[in-house]
């Protein structure tokens, strides 16, 4: 009688990269629910944009690499660069911002550099990159939360902007973004960037409408979510805790100190931690493990350069927000922090 | 020293050390664990491979025909590595032919296949019930005669290994058995406590030692229970119980579990004072001495939901895997696997008509529902998982970027030859990658490169060698000629000083040549003159060389 070959071992603990990615997934569901409830339906359509063009672009890069056209897909790691695209972006950006960035994510920095598992860079990041760069109006249109804004869209509105960059009565986002004095209102970080240089405290900016008890309003809900999401992937094991804490510890401790010296020019940690992008940074797109480090030390330290680049950023670089650019330069300290974090191997210590 | 005495007093605590990584894959020992060992019916035929351990092979000493009793001795063992085979039961030699063994190549191998006769007959046993008189270099030589092999490992000879000339810290006695599915160390620690205490003693009385750790995996109270008793007060023997965890039983692993230490690359346990023999190794060892008894026969675990009848079977060695099958209600799915070893690190085989050898400690028939066959194999994310559970503390996904990259010179570097190949890396990657394979592909192929390179430089070597003769050859023949060349201008200097008017007729520059002329014609005239038939061919050549 003759069996069949198989290498050793034989079975396996049953988790696979799909079904990990499947989880981060699931696990964005509460940010995104949040986001959804203060920034309208549009990121949905976002959303619905990036899926498809990530699905056609995934496919149409196999085919060209002489590779099955669904056995890409069945990772579902294109799915994940998608998502977490069209959740970065202002939810009434045009059509074409989202379809331009997840085209760039996917053809450009994964595919060319060799497909899945080969990227340096975060794919999501990259195309997210590219699209402030390129349309930083488009990309800087954040509408004012919908509980202290003067407009809300319902779903037909928010399609008819996003194809036409119109609402059908005529609005363009920049007068949607107008508040009751019909002074543009701008997200929370951008807001304490402006005033700061224009010579108010901390004290007075925390007044405005844009915040209210912890941080800004509503972004502050958005980033709880988003940890919520975090802390499920830290139970499930889909992602290990390093990164994030190295991400939230270089980012808070830096701020926090700064707070201490300078309390009305500086944001103390809590703001910095609920504003912004800093969950969905900390949790989704930093623990990328294909462009993150790969030992637990050196996870830590992908984490901390992170955030104090973030801190360094917001505090004194020209973009309010910078989870992106710190992304993408602590990508690039990947192969060095690697080198210099390798594990000491059984029997070869002191 | 002061180490072991600690431990003296703190008989039976826990473990002193931890070892990274390990993963915690179903156990599913009960089957195995739960039931007595079963005597099996003699099979139709007994396979035994002449070589079936680490080592060459030894010579045959019987014939086709011949009638061979329980315990004779079938080959001789050769050289240094090698162990002798035995008869593990009375009957015909029916067959000396190349046979499919039990190794994951499955390649044919010389195989000695005994018919047995039913009756079980024994030859000539040399009980030695009290050894405590007698020599160790003597006992050494029972235990090699006998073809022990280490029955937990690679299958080393037992005797060489205690052979070894250093003074012990600790012996080890390995009970942990940490692959799942397999509890045939369970169930023997479970019914013969006493014969491993009794092995375990000998061995101590071997290698002098007067500390055995001898441990056990929390998850056997049974086996816990039993060797507790069996110790009873023995203040020498300590019984650790280590936490339940692939691969503890691994011997780095369990090493560092018990004594905090790490064993330095490329050494030996016996390099930091250790020794570690398996349970049954001790078993066999009480076997050989006190009965005199050779190594016939070993528990081997048989399960998996292929079977019915799941469970341990005292297995003669050579018995074919079919027979143990067949024994256990056997009934195949599709595609079935038959795995020799456990789920972690056993290896397929391809046929059943392999037997069992020394090192055989499992055979499984899964079902797939079972041991489901991974998915294809994806890309890698480079999730670091098994770098977390690397008992090694390797980095399991650059080994494998490497190995794909054939790059030899980095993976060495990345200290692939560490790898201790237990499987827990591809166990947990979710790309469904299987790694081990790629390290062992990538070893055989450094240590293949290894060997062209050793050829090469031994090739280059006695190039050179050649060279060096040749030239060397060559510069005493013209050594010799500049003494001949020498020696004949004296002559010739000899004889011009008598006629003075020869010399000033050649010119100074061709002096040389005109001298071997007249040194030509001086001995031409001289051999006509003595008549002499001595020519010596030295003499010719150097004329030849002279003119060059």
């Amino acid at each position: 009688m003759s069996f069949r070959i198989a290498p050793s071992p034989h079975g396996h603990n049953q988790r696979t990269t799909s079904e990990m990615m499947r989880w981060v997934c699931y696990a964005l569901v509460p940010g995104v629910l949040l986001q959804s409830f203060f920034f309208g339906p549009g990121i949905w359509f976002q959303i619905i944009l990036a899926l498809g063009t990530a699905v056609l672009a995934e496919m149409a890069c196999t085919v060209a690499r002489d590779r099955p056209a669904f056995s890409a897909l069945r990772d579902n790691t294109a799915i994940v660069t998608a998502i977490l695209l069209a959740i970065s972006i202002p939810s009434l950006a045009p059509w074409w911002v989202i379809v331009i960035g997840t085209l760039f994510a996917i053809v450009v920095v994964k595919h060319v550099y060799g497909g899945m598992g080969q990227n340096l860079f975060n794919p999501a990041m990259a195309g997210y990159v590219l699209l402030l760069i390129s349309f930083p109006v488009q990309m800087t249109n954040w509408l004012p939360v919908s509980t202290i804004s003067e407009h809300s869209l319902t779903l037909w509105q928010t399609l008819h902007t996003i194809v036409f960059e119109y609402t059908p009565a005529g609005y363009s986002v920049e007068q949607l973004r107008a508040g009751i004095d019909g002074v543009t209102m701008a997200t929370p970080l951008d807001t304490i960037k402006t005033e700061l240089t224009r010579g108010y405290t901390l004290t007075e900016i925390y007044q405005g409408p844009e915040f209210s008890y912890f941080a800004g309003a509503g972004w502050q809900w958005i980033n709880l979510g988003f940890l919520v999401g975090g802390l499920l992937l830290i139970q499930q094991r889909i992602i290990s805790w390093h990164i994030p804490l190295g991400f939230l510890g270089g980012l808070c401790i830096p701020a926090f100190i700064a707070h201490i010296f300078a309390p009305d020019l500086m944001p103390g940690p809590i703001v910095h931690a609920l504003s912004g992008a800093t969950m969905l940074g900390a949790f989704f797109i930093a623990t990328d493990p294909v462009s993150a480090a790969t030992s637990n030390r050196g996870r830590v330290i992908f984490g901390l350069l992170i955030g104090f680049l973030i801190f360094v950023i917001r505090s004194w670089g020209g973009y309010p927000d910078a989870v992106a650019f710190a992304v993408l330069l602590a990508n690039m300290c990947v192969p060095l922090i690697d080198r210099y974090t390798r594990p000491v191997v059984y029997g070869h210590g002191d | 020293m002061s180490g072991s005495q600690t431990m003296n007093r703190d008989v039976n605590t826990a473990v002193i050390g931890h070892f990274p990584g390990g993963v915690h894959p179903p156990e599913r020992k009960q089957p195995a664990s739960s039931k007595p060992i079963r005597k099996l019916a003699l099979p139709q035929e007994l396979i035994l491979p002449v070589r079936q351990h680490i080592g060459p092979s030894g010579k045959v000493l019987v014939a086709i025909g011949e009638r061979v009793d329980k315990g004779q001795r079938l080959t001789e063992a050769g050289l240094s590595q090698g162990l002798p085979l035995h008869a593990p039961t009375s009957g015909i030699i029916a067959a000396i032919e190349e046979h499919p063994t039990a190794h994951a190549s499955g390649l044919p191998e010389q195989a000695i296949v005994i018919q047995p006769d039913g009756e079980d007959r024994w030859g000539n046993k040399h009980a030695l019930p009290d050894y405590h008189d007698v020599e160790i270099s003597r006992l050494l030589e029972l235990i090699q005669e006998a073809g022990i092999a280490g029955l937990g490992g690679a299958g080393f000879p037992t005797a060489q290994k205690l052979a070894q000339q250093k003074p012990l810290k600790h012996l080890i006695i390995n009970g942990v058995e940490c692959e799942p599915y397999i509890a045939a160390d369970d169930r023997l620690m479970q019914e013969h406590a006493d014969d491993i205490i009794a092995g375990t003693r000998i061995l101590q009385y071997i290698t002098r030692c007067d500390s055995v750790l001898l441990a056990i995996e929390d998850n056997k109270p049974e086996a816990i229970k039993a060797i507790a008793e069996a110790i009873g007060d023995d203040p020498q023997i300590h019984l650790k119980v280590v936490p339940t965890k692939y691969p503890s039983g691994g011997e780095k692993q369990l090493i560092e579990l018990l004594t905090g230490d790490q064993v330095p690359s490329g050494k030996l346990p016996m390099d930091i004072g250790l020794l570690m023999q398996n349970v049954g190794t001790a078993y066999a060892v009480k076997r050989a001495i006190i009965h005199g008894e050779p190594l016939l026969e070993r528990v081997v675990t048989v399960t998996g939901e292929s079977l019915k009848q799941r469970g341990n079977v005292w297995a003669l060695l050579g018995t074919p895997i079919q027979h143990l099958l067949d024994e256990s209600g056997f009934t195949p799915e599709k595609k079935q696997r038959i795995i020799m070893g456990g789920p972690m690190m056993g290896f397929t085989l391809p046929s059943s008509e392999v037997p069992v050898i020394k090192t055989t400690n499992c055979i499984m028939a899964p079902t797939e529902q079972e041991l489901p066959s991974p998915g294809p194999e994806l890309a890698c994310i480079r999730c670091g998982a098994c770098a977390d559970v690397c008992p090694a503390t390797l980095q399991p996904q650059q080994l494998q970027w490497l190995a794909k990259a054939k790059d030899y010179d980095e993976l060495e570097k990345h200290n692939l030859f560490d790898c201790i190949e237990c499987g827990a890396c591809a166990y947990v990657c979710p790309s469904e990658i299987p790694l081990v394979h790629y390290y062992r592909k990538a070893k055989a192929e450094v240590r293949n490169i290894a060997r062209e390179k050793a050829k090469a430089e031994q090739a280059r070597k006695r190039f050179e060698a050649r060279q060096e003769r040749l030239e060397r050859e060559k510069q005493e023949r013209l050594e010799r000629h500049r003494k001949a060349a020498e020696e004949r201008k004296k002559m010739q200097q000899e004889k011009a000083d008598k006629p003075e008017s020869k010399t000033k007729e050649g010119d100074d520059k061709p002096a040389g040549k005109s001298a071997a002329v007249a040194a030509a014609i001086a001995r031409a005239k001289a051999k006509k003159a003595a008549q002499a038939a001595k020519d010596s061919p030295e003499e010719d050549n150097s004329a030849k060389g002279n003119e060059s």
